[in-house]
């Protein structure tokens, strides 16, 4: 990460500024303040977060755009790729907020990799990297706009009002922003202030607005990367190895090219490409490919071998006290594929000096340099579209179908259209590392001595994520990036006495990843499961006991809000059972209670489910309960059904068929939010809820059969 | 190759095509009909779900040669003109998208039921197999229940 000669973090900040251009245009610029030794940081507004926002010199001189147009269209291009998690719907919130437009007068365009300040998405750091520029952009705007209608009326500035997207004067005269907007940009001096409003008057953050790409995905008009129509681009896919990172010995092509609709057979480092004039044909041919593959790096390795080196990779306990009592945990997760329901696709046409690339990137300055590696190309003849992403958790941080794109478009002069089929992603796509965990919490008498978390994960294979980029390996000596990722982000929010917290990685080469929550979706759902466990110990309340060893105020009133709001401690048929888990992160705190019905342990059904946030201010809250929702299905679906086999070197599961992820039948019927007042902070919250419920949903089965589970997922 | 003559979404169309091309590929390949979705290509995750004939099907597992001289409709012939479909507005009412992608195949699937089914139970409701990795299923089965009360 970068930081300044005297060691610190330099502080975060946008100027904003007029642009010259023909109607309305307003600048944001990153520029990097080092705070002199022994200063605090500024307060208010977001903290700057240096864990999850990376900020490099190549960020500086790139601006943020707002413009308005002239038929009343508000433009702001997005460093945020939006994969579902509804973020340019959240970013228009806070631009028609400042700017007194409607959301629907606002079109959040994705941006091309262009280095925008963060443009990124990852860590749940999207609302809280545009909290300031986007509000900052839109006050700018908005005094322009009134002191060109002041000047136009001849009326002093302060008596105007704005409202949908339009001025007003006490005489009764309007103007819409359009019709002002070729006015407003000659405006260098504005009449009234450019600050953003206090939170005390915000209408239209806080209050729920549907995603504004609603009707095209309804409608069927939406294009994802899936749906580009480049003119001649050849559908592609990809004869892939049997087992993980396999690889191309030799292959005869002789059928397969006699084949209907086949173009161009192409080996690629990944496997022999085949294009064709539809995909069918082009799936067709590549399975009738006569390849000899070369072995992979994990062929001898099965479930049983990864199990055996991950708990190899877990040191001893340390020998507890004299006199004293203990809970133990052992915990095992199997990997998860981040299966979005959009494979991996991208569109790609490489020239001689030139590669066009139209994909659903959430790092889309890393596929451009990863596509100008693999073709020799300059970067700044790469060219990187962003589409809409058919969902990621994590999955769209890493450009494999870019690279490949590139590599078959190059070698056939011929602009592809290349896609990873639901085998391909299942197979051969990245997982959540598989992971062990043994805990134990000492107590002796009613004092509470020591908490030990001794974990072992198969490495992340971190690739072109901004994750790598953020930690320094070598920082505070830990022995790979993904030790140092565990240490910095995994915090057990209880007061448990002196703790001990580790990950040992295991240098299996899987192709993993972050995904949603990273460390937190399996460890501290792990914890939580240790917290419930001392309580049945201890003979306490779990909710209770989490009340009373919680280290904040804050983390108390969220439990306290989800015991009275959610009917904790209803009594429940046999069989049934209440669970609950809470977790904080990315400046937010939640909890969660489920209630679930494990009448028959392999097939329950989670029927309730109740998530109380405290996101700091809620933007949006339609969007919010959204991310919740999903994060129970993900917490629902990890916990209970969902996971990856590994036998041979390969995948065991190749399509929704026999990979389980939740349907509809295991959805709860009944699903609450609550978030809890806004603070003045903001924090993230796409991954937030993501531990806690895995934790209850685990809590809840446990309470429900009497049985205390720990190998997830449970029945697969 | 052989010729197929069919009608997606109320227009009449003559594809040429091998007889056992999915329909899938042939509306998204060969007719630019995008709104039916490649999730699986093996009739698992529903992301395809479109109607021949009135009726729910996956276009993904059903050959072209199956459709000749059939009504195809896809999620582009769903709403009349700018008027949406009742489920597709209930769908926006209930801000029910979250990446979409599942959605197409999910409305479709509604549309179906609701036709066999105008009423239907939380069972009911539970029997749509479509997979929607986002988890939006809470509003799905809000947005089902509105349709279903109007």
């Amino acid at each position: 990460m970068t930081t300044s000669a005297t060691g610190r973090l330099p502080r975060r900040r946008f100027i904003t500024f007029l642009v010259a251009a023909p109607t309305l245009t307003v600048a944001a610029r990153l520029v990097l303040d080092t705070p002199p030794a022994g200063a605090a940081p500024k307060s208010g507004g977001p903290k700057p977060d240096p864990a999850t926002e990376p900020t490099t010199e190549s960020d500086l001189g790139t601006t943020y755009v707002l413009r308005v147009r002239s038929d009343n269209r508000v433009i702001f291009e997005s460093p945020k790729a939006d994969v579902g998690q509804g973020i340019s719907t959240a970013i228009a919130v806070l631009l028609a907020e400042d700017l007194d437009a409607r959301p629907a007068d606002i079109d959040v365009t994705l941006s091309d990799a262009e280095g925008l300040p963060g443009q990124s998405v990852g860590g749940s750091a999207s609302i809280r990297g545009m909290w300031q520029p986007a509000r900052d952009l839109a006050a700018q705007a908005r005094a322009r706009l009134i002191t060109a209608a002041a000047e136009r009326w001849s009326v002093p500035a302060n008596t105007l009002w704005t409202q949908d997207s339009t001025v007003f004067a006490p005489d009764g005269r309007s103007a819409t922003y359009g019709s002002l907007a070729a006015d407003a940009a000659r405006v260098s001096s504005p009449a009234v202030s450019t600050q953003p409003k206090p939170a005390t008057q915000h209408a239209v953050i806080g209050t729920p607005t549907a995603q504004l790409e609603g009707r095209d995905i309804i409608t069927g008009k939406t294009i994802y990367a899936m749906d580009i129509g480049l003119p001649g681009a050849l559908p592609t896919v990809v004869a892939r190895p049997p087992t993980i990172k396999g690889t191309v010995a030799s292959f005869d092509d002789t059928t397969a090219r006699a084949m209907s609709g086949v173009v161009a057979v192409t080996p690629i480092p990944t496997g022999v490409a085949v294009s064709a004039g539809t995909f069918w044909e082009a799936m067709r041919t590549a399975e009738a490919l006569h390849v000899s593959w070369g072995a992979g790096p994990v062929d001898a390795v099965s479930d049983a071998k990864v199990n055996e080196r991950l708990d190899q990779a877990i040191p001893p306990f340390a020998d507890p006290p004299v006199l004293s009592n203990y809970v133990d945990g052992k915990f095992e997760f199997a990997f998860v594929n981040h299966a979005p329901m959009e494979t991996v696709c991208t569109a790609a046409d490489v020239r001689a000096g030139t590669a066009e690339i139209w994909c659903s990137s959430k790092v889309p300055n890393g596929a451009r340099t990863a596509v100008a590696e693999v073709t020799g190309l300059a970067e700044a003849a790469v060219t990187v579209h962003v589409t809409r992403g058919g969902g990621s958790f994590g999955r769209r941080l890493y450009p494999e179908a870019e690279v490949e794109a590139a590599q078959v478009s190059q070698a056939i002069g011929k602009p592809v259209k290349l896609m990873w089929t639901r085998a391909d992603e299942m197979r051969h796509g990245r997982m959540r590392p598989a992971s062990h965990h043994r805990m134990r919490i000492v107590y002796l008498a009613n004092e509470l001595v020591s908490f030990e978390n001794l974990s072992s994960a198969v490495q992340l294979d971190l690739g072109l994520s901004p994750v790598k980029d953020m930690i320094d390996p070598g920082y505070g000596g830990y022995p790979t990036i993904g030790a140092a990722f565990f240490a910095l982000t995994q915090v057990t929010p209880y007061n448990l006495g002196v703790e001990t917290k580790l990950l040992n990685e295991v240098p299996l080469d899987f192709p993993t990843a972050t995904w949603r929550s990273v460390y937190s979706g399996h460890n501290r759902a792990a914890e939580e499961i240790m917290v419930d466990a001392l309580a049945k110990k201890l003979g306490r309340d779990p909710l209770g006991l989490r009340m009373e060893l919680a280290k904040t105020a804050a983390a108390k009133a969220v439990l306290q809000k989800l015991a009275t709001a959610a009917g904790w401690g209803r009594t429940m048929p046999a069989g049934w059972a209440q669970g609950i888990a809470y977790h904080e992160e990315y400046n937010s705190k939640a909890g969660c209670l489920v209630e679930i019905n494990a009448t028959n342990p392999q097939a329950p059904r989670v029927t309730k489910a109740v998530v109380v946030a405290d996101v700091g201010t809620p933007v949006n809250p339609s969007g919010l309960k959204a991310q919740f929702m999903g994060s129970v299905m993900d917490g629902i679906s990890t916990i209970l059904s969902a996971g990856n086999h590994i036998s041979g070197g390969a995948v065991v599961e190749k399509s929704f068929a026999d990979f389980r992820w939740a349907r509809q039948t295991d959805a709860p019927l009944q699903f609450d939010v609550h978030l809890m007042p806004p603070d003045g902070g903001i924090g993230g919250a796409g991954e937030l809820v993501v531990p806690a419920a895995a934790g209850a949903v685990a809590n809840a089965y446990a309470s429900a059969t009497g049985k205390q589970a720990w190998r997830f997922p449970i029945n697969s | 190759m052989p010729t197929y003559k069919l009608s997606v979404n109320g227009k009449s169309v003559t594809v040429e095509a091998p007889g056992d091309m999915p329909l899938l590929w042939v509306l998204r390949d060969k007719l630019g009909i995008t709104g039916p979705k490649y999730g699986c290509g093996v009739g698992a995750c529903r992301a395809c779900t479109s109607h021949l004939n009135g009726d729910e099907i996956q276009p993904c597992v059903v050959p072209i040669s199956a459709c000749a001289n059939k009504r195809v409709t896809t999620i582009e012939g769903l709403a009349n003109g700018d008027t949406l479909h009742p489920v597709q507005q209930a769908w926006l009412d209930e801000d029910v998208p979250q990446c979409g992608y599942c959605q197409p195949g999910q409305i479709m699937a509604t549309v179906a039921l609701l036709k066999r089914n105008p009423k239907p139970s939380d069972a009911a409701i539970d029997a749509i197999e479509n997979v929607c990795r986002c988890g939006t299923y809470c509003r799905i089965r809000s947005a089902i229940k509105k349709v279903a009360a109007q």
